[in-house]
């Protein structure tokens, strides 16, 4: 019981995650129709800008990283936003604005061109180099459940802990995605941006500013990026160098979970994200740990041959 | 009694032609394959011969994902998993037949001899399951377009590579392998995420150079076949091609599976190369993107510029790296502060491919030669001259 509890809960907070990464693809593709390759990239120059931010800036400032007032990892999570918002706003202009009207399949080879660019100048020595890094923890995290289920026969105890990180990425999480929602359902630029998505060029028609959308579109997708950067850095502190493995396979994963919530639909990238961290998690407990890629990776094939719209996105059918 | 089991006419003087035809572009690739064995290879030397492998097995990589990418326009960034398929399967024959036939994994010597004839097998072998895997993933993917295609072909290659992590991590010996139960070869013993070391280096350049030439040819020859044509068609627009009867599923499948076999004989080479361990990360993403990178280079659906993209791309970081040995180079470089040519290029390369890409499609999207091959710019009389040549 502990356990299933204990997967549970990491399911949330690694599932608010994905969610957030996930809905920066699915608004560019929405939008734009192409899969940003890119923005997995972001999400790794969030985190670790947040860590430059973090164990240099900090110091600097005279603040301890390790026991930091609560203003200052806020501080490093806008500041990462804001740099990564900047990063995506250049990345549209000058890469993809140039291609709008050029084939999809070309779009697609520009966007992994510009995730290997990310990947590599990461990787160069004076930008974040080869070597992993440890993010300092920021904020002290005790314990906010520290419960006892259950006990065993032999006297000892299933616990159930969810720490103080956990609850701040799923409240977070919440929070950005809530704020997201209001702003595309509930705004004028949320209506302008789900009229371009909806037909580029009526949309230009009627107004309004296209680039001006796209644009915004790709700032914002990028600082939801940052965001779970951040996050993703707090959780897991020891950062891989930016050309990881590890940073890929969490990008792909999250756009598993835009697929499968049908891409370019926001809350279906909530609810993919969810599903993919449920199924990681609970298949990696409970059947096989090592295979827990391999879920994620046949059940995009399996939706992808049954629904390939995505569980809450609607067919379209190709005009000629 | 032979009058009579003999065919009723003398085949049509035609039909000899049109064989020979067909068939002296082969005899070029064994002519190739021998001289580059005994008499370049010796000529260059073996740090040179090894370069030269490199390029010969970048090039059956590249001329086999352009039957894919190039001519049917779909877009698989999958590749190296069955590059990874291919060479697990070859390594497997030649490792565990040597034990079986032999008792021991040693290299057989001798050019054709026993040993060169299983690691053919192996690497024909190795092609047929890679082709075999091509099919079952190009069934259900390829009624995929575009970015999905791509997204399924990618989850491909990962769960290869998992796969192939799950593999046993020993690799056993003649004894072992005696004395092994049934359960003990559940998962087979092929290394694990460490990679199935101790494969008999057989590699050499008479193989990888016929396996090349013979790799071009076909990818060639499917380009101006009637099936080519179609695959083109499709590329330029499936709704179209298929208003025109062109069974686009099938095509592509067809397309898939050739290409998956070429990779996978190009895997049988590449785990046989000596000094080098196949791991589970040849089936990876990185890998498949570089492949990716030498065919959009080179011009989606031009054997030729593939070729060269390939050529150059594998030559061009060995000859920087090259630089490293003259002192004035280092000289100069440690004064401008880059440091030496070798870490240079290693830092640099991966950064300049991506930026080229990118470039590239903003610039030339349809990459340096496009559909066309490097003779189509060749001085009109010399190209009469050549097809003159060609078809007396």
């Amino acid at each position: 019981m502990a356990d299933f509890l204990q997967t549970l809960i990491t399911s949330l907070s690694v599932g608010s995650l994905y969610a957030l990464i996930a809905l920066g693809y699915t608004m560019v593709y929405g939008i734009l129709k192409f899969i940003n390759f890119a923005h997995s990239d972001v999400v790794v120059l969030g985190a670790w800008i947040s860590y430059k931010l973090a164990s240099k800036a900090l110091p600097m400032a005279g603040i301890d990283p390790n026991a930091a007032p609560w203003w200052a990892g806020g501080a490093v999570l806008v500041i990462a936003m804001i740099t990564c918002g900047l990063v995506g706003f250049t990345i549209e202009r000058l890469a993809y604005k140039p291609l709008r009207r050029a084939p999809r399949l070309n779009v697609l080879i520009t966007a992994i061109g510009v995730s290997l660019l990310l990947q590599n100048v990461g990787q160069l020595n004076y930008v974040f180099g080869t070597q992993p890094a440890s993010m300092p923890a920021l904020l002290p995290n005790p314990d906010v459940v520290d419960a006892v289920i259950s006990t065993t026969p032999d006297g000892g105890q299933e616990r159930l802990v969810i720490g103080l990180v956990e609850v701040t990425i799923f409240l977070t999480a919440g929070a950005i995605m809530l704020g997201l929602e209001f702003l595309v359902y509930r705004t004028k630029l949320g209506t302008a941006m789900r009229a371009v998505s909806f037909n580029t060029e009526i949309a230009a028609l009627m107004g309004i500013n296209v680039d001006r959308v796209v644009s915004f579109t790709f700032v914002l997708g990028s600082m939801l990026a940052a965001a779970a950067g951040f996050l993703y850095a707090m959780k897991y502190p020891g950062l891989n160098q930016p050309a990881h493995y590890t940073w890929v396979l969490m990008g792909l994963k999250a756009f598993v979970a835009a697929v499968l919530g049908g891409i370019g639909n926001i809350r279906g990238a909530v609810l993919g994200g969810f599903l993919i961290a449920f199924i990681e998690q609970f298949g990696a407990f409970y059947v096989s740990a090592e295979l827990r890629d391999v879920y994620v990776f046949a059940l995009l094939i399996i939706v992808l041959l049954l629904r390939p719209a995505g569980l809450l996105g609607r067919a379209t059918a190709e005009k000629v | 009694m032979s009058q009579l089991s003999g065919p009723a006419l003398p085949p049509s003087p035609s039909v000899h032609a049109a064989l020979l035809r067909s068939l002296w572009p082969v005899a070029v690739c064994i002519v190739l394959a021998v001289a580059a064995k005994f008499w370049i290879g010796p000529a260059v030397g073996p740090f040179n011969a090894r370069v030269m492998m490199d390029v010969g097995i970048a090039i059956m990589l590249a001329a086999s994902l352009n039957i894919v990418n190039g001519f049917a326009g779909q877009f698989s960034i999958g590749h190296a998993g069955f590059l990874a398929l291919g060479g697990y399967t070859a390594g497997a024959v030649t490792y565990y037949g040597s034990l079986w036939l032999w008792g021991d994994a040693a290299i057989k010597p001798g050019w054709l001899g026993p040993g060169e004839q299983l690691f053919a097998m192996g690497c024909l072998a190795g092609g047929l399951v890679a082709a075999a895997a091509g099919y079952l993933v190009g069934l259900p993917t390829l009624r995929l377009r575009g970015d999905y295609l791509a997204i399924a072909t990618l989850g491909f290659g990962e769960i290869i590579r998992v796969l192939l992590q799950q593999t046993n991590n020993v690799i056993y010996s003649a004894e072992a392998l005696k004395s092994a139960t049934a359960e003990q070869l559940f998962p087979p013993p092929l290394g694990g995420s460490l990679g199935f070391s101790g494969i008999p280096g057989y590699t050499n350049l008479f193989w990888v150079t016929l396996f090349a030439a013979i790799t071009v040819l076909a990818t060639h020859r499917l380009k101006h076949s009637s099936a080519g044509r179609a695959l083109l068609s499709i590329r330029e627009d499936e709704v179209a091609a298929q208003a025109m009867g062109v069974n686009t599923t099938r095509l592509k499948i067809r397309a898939f599976v050739y290409s998956a076999f070429f990779a996978g004989i190009a895997g049988g080479l590449f785990a046989h190369r000596i000094g080098v361990i196949i791991s589970p990360r040849d089936a990876g993403f990185q890998r498949s993107i570089d492949l990716v990178i030498m065919v959009v280079l080179g011009g989606m659906g031009s054997v030729s510029g593939v070729v060269i993209a390939a050529a150059v791309l594998t030559i061009l970081p060995e000859l920087i790296r090259g630089l490293g040995n003259y002192p004035a180079v280092t000289n100069a470089m440690g004064n401008l502060g880059i440091g030496d040519p070798g870490r240079f290029i290693d830092q640099y390369r991966l950064v300049l491919y991506a930026l080229l890409l990118v470039l590239m499609m903003i610039l030339r999207p349809k990459g340096i030669f496009g559909v066309r091959e490097i003779w189509d710019y060749f001085p009109r009389r010399l190209r009469t001259l050549l097809r003159a040549g060609a078809k007396p």
